[in-house]
Parts: structure tokens; sequence; C-alpha cells
């Protein structure tokens, strides 16, 4: 403990403070019904498409394994209900472009018992073992990226990881499913976190929870006490809230005091940090040896009548869960994955629930006629003060306006910009300075190679 | 659900303000000022404000046309460029010389550059030192404040015919003064300290009652405004804090080393128009830098160059032009100081090591 509290350096420098309006952080989790018919895309999550294992007219059980990991950056799809398959097709996808999938057909009669399970000896299997068995269950990173759990967790020969850090923070607006999968699920969270340090040989871990969710840390608190090991290796501490805590390098520096190496990653400086909602579902999923059929989502927003936190079974197409949830009808809608700082607005609703889906908001006409009359930079400089990273964003905007791309990328950092949103979100010449960035690192990409 | 879906880019929510937003709230900042003005100076105050702004406006609006643009008079900007161009210049200015300085500010300090946020330096700041190079007697001809038929009539000077040389008003201020007044020199604290070595006291400033530019004499009242800018954010607070704060302590220096030659620092800070230039103008978003180092440096900057021309150069008042100094550094300043970008040091340090 330090001397001096309130001199204690616990958080990062700079973000914002956007509204949060998590009005669904009271009420339970609740359960969403099968669709008639799911679509399972064969690129769920970062990396290699997985290889389907069942041909059109075959039957399957829910838990099912339906398609397999193509290599190591990949993981496998099981199938989320008992059903027939009826086909393999190209579908919508979130991020626009139609991609192989795997339709299932649900039986009408199809309950939530799982019918394949394999439950391994957990408390004997090796760090290798285990992160077998967590690539087998199929597990993503559940923050958004989607980035394969056991690939995160790999450490590469020679590099020692001392800290798991779990983020709960949760730091985006609207979304709850963190929050209130550490209120109900708390031993899971235990039981995944060990997990994770056996795989990652880490000494300790350190639950980072913004503190606008006492109760969470109230009730990890409890559930180290019940459960977690007594030699208190495990800790829960409470962060500031502020926009983006949640982010890696951002809850590193809050919890540890250090900064990740720019262009670096926290395996780097020791550390590894996976997503509390992650950790529970795979604290929950690998005793059992079962694969992830499905997790829990946010539905929330202007537009939605029943906003809550559901599970969700994977493959369920968005028009059934804004059904389930009472969209309003509305003439002009945006519906968004993810958070409303960094999620994204998809153009069809026959696009499904995927593995990295945190939270569905749906904003009616009202909020999207907001005015966002464009003016030239003025050079407030409210940017420069809300990136997180510490970038100039007003400059790297007028080198976008300019074309500069090379200058945006060597002189002004632009790979550090990890398109929190912070500086769009502040700019009052509402210039859309987070997708000029994506634009120009994509051509820098595409000049890259 | 037929529904019509809309596309946007994260982030999705945004904090609400605008550009209008706070171009606004600095007009309203300056009314007060602007009013206390013609309080002082009558109705010859209010007529080169109104004046300079209506000229501010339709030049805004040409401009506008020239470049097929839309209008941009609704976000405000031009609005603060005529009120603050009329606050800095002397209550009996002849409107016609006013009107000039309108358009030369619009013309040269902003169209010129491509309008709004492209601006290199202060426009209102340019309209002025335009009419100081041309009109040098105008710009120095000062009126008592307070005169007791201020409101109702107009100061000699103010409908000078187009082209004309205004008349001598000094027979026309000894009669007009407040009859408290022993006496009316027609010159500025600084240029009676600086050539006769007589220093106005806090109370004289503090009243009001002093000869200067229509904007310059309601220290507290300036002081409040800026306040309320800076406490809802539509300034920077650095600014006017690094220009006050360097001037006194540029001053304090010189009073240390020779206290019979120099004044006090409270008398630099009072007199001229450095309280509105740090509160109003050094602070313009366009023209200073963005980054919080940089906007010190810049502050700074302007607070030791205005207190040194004010002693070394031959002119009385250095801000207008210590200010414009800044404007042009800016960019140059922005470009030293960038962030410490997140995650930095230790390649920083790497790279030290290595040469």
């Amino acid at each position: 403990m330090s001397l001096f509290p309130f001199f204690k350096n616990n958080t990062f420098a700079r973000g914002v403070h956007p509204d949060a309006n998590k009005s669904t952080a009271g009420s339970p989790i609740r359960r969403m019904p099968f669709a008639s018919r799911m679509i399972l895309p064969l690129v769920q999550h970062i990396g290699k498409p997985a290889v389907p294992l069942v041909r059109a007219g075959e039957e399957v059980v829910r838990g099912q394994p339906i398609a397999k990991a193509d290599g190591f950056l990949s993981v496998p799809i099981h199938a989320p209900a008992d059903g027939v398959i009826e086909a393999i097709e190209l579908k919508p996808s979130a991020r626009g472009p139609w991609v192989e999938s795997i339709v299932l057909r649900v039986y009408e009669g199809s309950t939530q018992e799982i019918g394949w399970r394999h439950p391994p000896d957990i408390e004997s299997m090796s760090p290798r073992e285990i992160l077998q068995a967590i690539q087998d269950s199929g597990m993503v990173g559940l923050g958004g990226a989607a980035f394969p759990s056991h690939a995160k967790l790999a450490v590469p020969e020679g590099t020692k990881i001392h800290t798991l850090v779990v983020n709960g923070c949760e730091c985006e607006p609207y979304l709850t499913c963190d929050h209130r999968l550490m209120l109900e699920y708390p031993e899971d969270l235990m039981a995944g976190i060990r997990l994770a340090m056996k795989s990652v040989g880490a000494k300790r871990a350190i639950i980072g929870v913004e503190d606008n969710k006492m109760d969470a840390v109230a009730a990890i608190q409890a559930a180290i006490e019940k459960v977690g090991p007594a030699d208190g290796s495990i800790t829960v501490q409470a962060v500031p809230t502020k926009y983006p805590q949640g982010a890696e390098k951002m809850l590193v520096k809050s919890l540890l005091g250090v900064e990740v190496p720019s262009g670096g990653l926290p395996m780097h400086i020791g550390v590894v940090v996976n997503n509390v909602g992650t950790l529970a579902l795979l604290g929950s999923l690998l005793p059992e040896g079962q694969g992830m059929t499905e997790r829990v989502v946010t539905v929330t927003g202007p537009g939605i009548k029943k906003p809550g936190d559901y599970w969700v079974p994977l493959g369920t197409p968005m028009r059934t869960v804004l059904k389930w949830a009472g969209a309003q009808d509305a003439n002009e809608q945006e519906i968004i994955l993810g958070g409303p700082m960094m999620g994204q607005a998809v153009a069809s609703l026959d696009v499904p629930v995927t593995k990295g889906v945190s939270g569905i908001l749906v904003f009616d006409k009202l909020r999207i006629e907001a005015d966002r009359k464009l003016w030239p930079c003025i050079k407030c400089g409210e940017c420069v003060k809300a990136c997180p990273m510490g970038l100039n964003p007003s400059m790297l905007g007028m080198l976008a306006g300019r074309r500069e791309y090379e200058a945006m990328g060597a002189q002004y950092h632009l790979g550090d910009c990890f398109e929190c949103g912070c500086c769009t979100y502040v700019c009052p010449s509402h210039i859309p300075l987070v997708q000029q960035f994506r634009v120009a690192k994509g051509i820098l990409r595409g000049k890259a190679t | 659900m037929t529904a019509r879906i809309e596309l946007r880019t994260s982030p999705h929510v945004v904090k609400g303000t605008s550009v209008e937003h706070i171009m606004f709230n600095v007009v309203l900042a300056l009314l007060p000022i602007a009013a206390f003005s013609v309080w002082q100076y009558g109705l010859s105050a209010l007529a080169l404000i109104v004046t300079t702004t209506l000229t501010c406006l339709a030049s805004e609006r040409l401009f506008n046309r020239l470049s097929g643009q839309q209008s941009t008079l609704s976000d405000w900007s031009a609005t603060i460029t005529g009120l603050l161009l009329a606050l800095t210049l002397p209550p009996a200015f002849p409107l016609w010389m006013g009107a000039i300085a309108g358009f030369m500010a619009i013309a040269l300090g902003k169209a010129l550059f491509g309008g709004i946020g492209f601006n290199v330096m202060n426009p209102a700041l340019v309209g002025r030192a335009f009419v100081q190079a041309a009109f040098p007697v105008a710009i120095t001809t000062w009126v008592p404040a307070f005169a007791p038929r201020r409101f109702t009539e107009f100061v000699p000077t103010t409908f000078t015919a187009p082209l004309m040389t205004p008349p001598d008003i000094s027979a026309w201020a000894l009669n007009a003064k407040p009859a408290a007044l022993d006496g009316f020199t027609g010159a500025t604290p600084l240029a009676r300290w600086k050539f006769d070595n007589v220093l106005a006291t806090p109370h004289d400033f503090l009243s009001g009652a002093v000869t200067a530019s229509a904007g310059e004499t309601s220290a507290i009242l300036i002081l409040v405004c800026g306040a309320y800018l800076a406490i809802r954010k539509f300034m920077d607070w650095r600014i006017p804090v690094a220009i006050l704060g360097s001037a006194a302590l540029t001053a304090l220096l010189f009073q240390l080393i020779d206290p019979a030659r120099y004044p006090d620092p409270l008398f630099v800070l009072l007199s001229g128009g450095m309280i509105l230039g740090a509160m109003f103008m050094a602070s313009d978003m366009a023209t200073s830098p963005v980054t919080p180092k940089g906007v010190w440096i810049y502050g700074a900057l302007i607070g030791v160059v205005t207190v040194m021309i004010r002693y070394f150069g031959g002119l009385t008042e250095g801000v207008m032009y210590a200010i414009l100094l800044g404007n042009a550094l800016a960019p140059l300043i922005d470009q030293v100081t960038q962030p410490k970008v997140f995650g930095e040091v230790k390649r920083a340090r790497v790279k030290e090591k290595q040469t």
C-alpha cells in the first residue's frame, strides 16, 4: 500500500467518460429459446475457418462438434441444438461478405440437454493438455475480438508469465454481460482462472473490475474466500471507471503500473490478459468436457422493449433475437454488434449471433438523426486530451485528409491506435477520425504486402 | 420488421458538443464585456461594435459566395471576430475604418487560408494590425470613459466620412470628460507610464476610469467571462494562466532589478489588452497549439514577448504582436511537443543507448 493513496497512479492517462446506460445490470441473465434455423459461419474467430465434419441431411445433437479446427490458429464449432444439417452454403456475415456457413434446422423438441460431452480428469492435466482441451471447446475471447483462447494462453518457449490479469472492466457503455456473469457465476470464474493460471504458469491473478460494479467485486471476493486458494494468489481490485479501461494495455497499466511497450503484447512484460466472460465460460465448459454452444449477450438500446442479458445459442439469427427482445418497429434503426464505442453496425438481420458478439444494441431513428454536421478541424485539442495511447489524432486526421499515409505510420504512430473511438467521441467538428485511421491502416497494410 | 437499417462506423455515440456550440458560448461570454463597453463609452462604442460585427458577417458571406461554399455564418465564428475586433479598437474609432478592419480581418485573417480552422493567426488581431498600420493616428486617439453625455451624442470622429481624416477631438474631450476628472491627456496608462513615468493605480483600472480600447478596461468582468468558458471547457485554461503567469513573473524580475524604472506586475497585468488578449484571443482554438505541453510554451512565450515589447519596443502596447507571433509559432510548437506515445519510454531509451 502506498503512503499517499491519493497520489497513487492507479489508472491510465486521458480517456473519456461516456454515459454508462447500463440499465440491464440489475436483472438476472435469461435464456433465449432456440430459433427454428441456426446459421453457423465456419469463421467466427480470428484465424483459419473451421472445416465441416458433417454433410447436409446429417442429424446432430446439441454439443456435438460439427466442424474441426484447421491448424493451430483455428477452433472447432459445436452444434447449438439438436437438429438436422440443412445445408453448408454462403450466408451474410456481420462484416459484410457472405461466408461459408453450416445451416442447422432445429428439431422442435430440442432441449437444453447437452448430448455430447467428454469430461476429462481436469486436475491431473498438464498445461499442454489444458490448452488442447481449450481448443477443443471452441472457446474464443468473448470480449469482442474473438481471438482463439488457447492461442492467447499459449506462451512461447522462453517467455515467463508472472501474472494473469483478468479483465472485468466492461468499460463499453450499455453492455452488462460480463457484470452479470461475475455476479451469477463467480465460482465458474474461479475455476477458469485457475485453469488459465496453470496453463500459462502464472503465480498470481489479479481481477480488475471498474468501480461502478462494486457488487461484482464483492461477489468475486466472496467466491475467492469460498473456493479460491487461501494463499492470496487470486485477488480482485477495483479500478476507476473510465473508457477504455477494459483495453488490455490500459488495464495492465492501471493494475500493475507498467506500460506495455509500443508495438508489443502484454506477454512481453510477463502478463497475460483474459476477459472474465471467457474465463467464466471456460471454467464451466472444461470440467464437463463440453464445447461452446451459447454465450451471454446484452440486448439493449433505446429501440428494445425487453432489454436484458440473455444466454443466446450461437447461430441464432439477429431477427429472432430482436423479435424475442421486443425490438420496436421503427422505420430507421441502427443495429450494432458489440458496444457503442467499438461495435459494428450490421446491414442484415439474417446475420447470426457468433462467438464474439457481446452485445446487440438497437438505436432508433431519433438517435440516428442527431445532428452530425461536419466542420473542419478547429484544433481544439480535445482528441489529444482523450487519446489513451498518447497519439495526436488531430494531426493524424489532417494527414489522412492529405493522403499522407506514410507519415501517419512512420512519424505519428498510427500503428499504436487500437480504434477505441475516444477521439471521434469528443470531436466537436464530428470528423470520423477512427474511420480515417482504419482506412489509412488498410492502405498501409496493402502497401506493405 | 421491414426496418431500414442505418450503417455507421464506430463509435456510435458521441459527446454531443459541436463547433457551433463552442463558438456560441464564446459569443455569450463576450456579450457582457461588450455591454460594459457600451455603458462606459456610450453610443460611439455601440456603433463601432455593430459596424465591425456586421462587416465581418457580410465579408464572411461574401467569401462563402466567392468560393462556392455553403454559408458558414451559423458557426458564430465571424460574430466572434467582429465583437473581439471592436473591443480592441479605441471607442472613438471612425466607423469606416472599423469596417475596413472587419473586412480585412475576415479576408486576410481567415478566408485567405480557407476559412474556419485553417487560419494561422487570430482574424480579429489581423484586422487590428492592418488598421494600426494604416491609421496610426486614429488608433491612438482616446476618449474619456463615463462622459456625461455619452448616451445622447456620438464622439465627433465616429461619423468621419470615408477616406477622410478624422477631426481633432482633444478640445471636445476636455469638454466632454466627467466633471470629477481634473484633466484629460488622451493617453493610455501604458503610454503615460512609458513617456511620462506616471503610474495608474489598480483602483483606476478596476473602476474603469482609464482611457483604453473599447473592451479592455473591465478586468474583473473579462476574468469572470473567461472563467465561464474555462469551466465549461470551451477554452483551454492553461493559455490565460500561462500568459498572465509568465508576464507577471517577467515583470517581477524587472522590478527586482530596477524598482524605480519598472512598474509592479499588477500594473502590467491590468494595463492595456493583457487580460482580454489572454482570455479571448490567444485562447482561440484554431490558432493555438493542440498539445497540452505546447500550450504552456505558447502562453509563456506570449506573456514574455508582451512585456518585452512594452518595456523595450517603440510601441506602448505589445499584446497584439505577441499573440500574432505566438500564433505563427503554434504549428512549430506543436511539432516539438508531440505527446508521449503509450509504451514509448522503453524504445526511446534503447535508441539513446544505441547512439
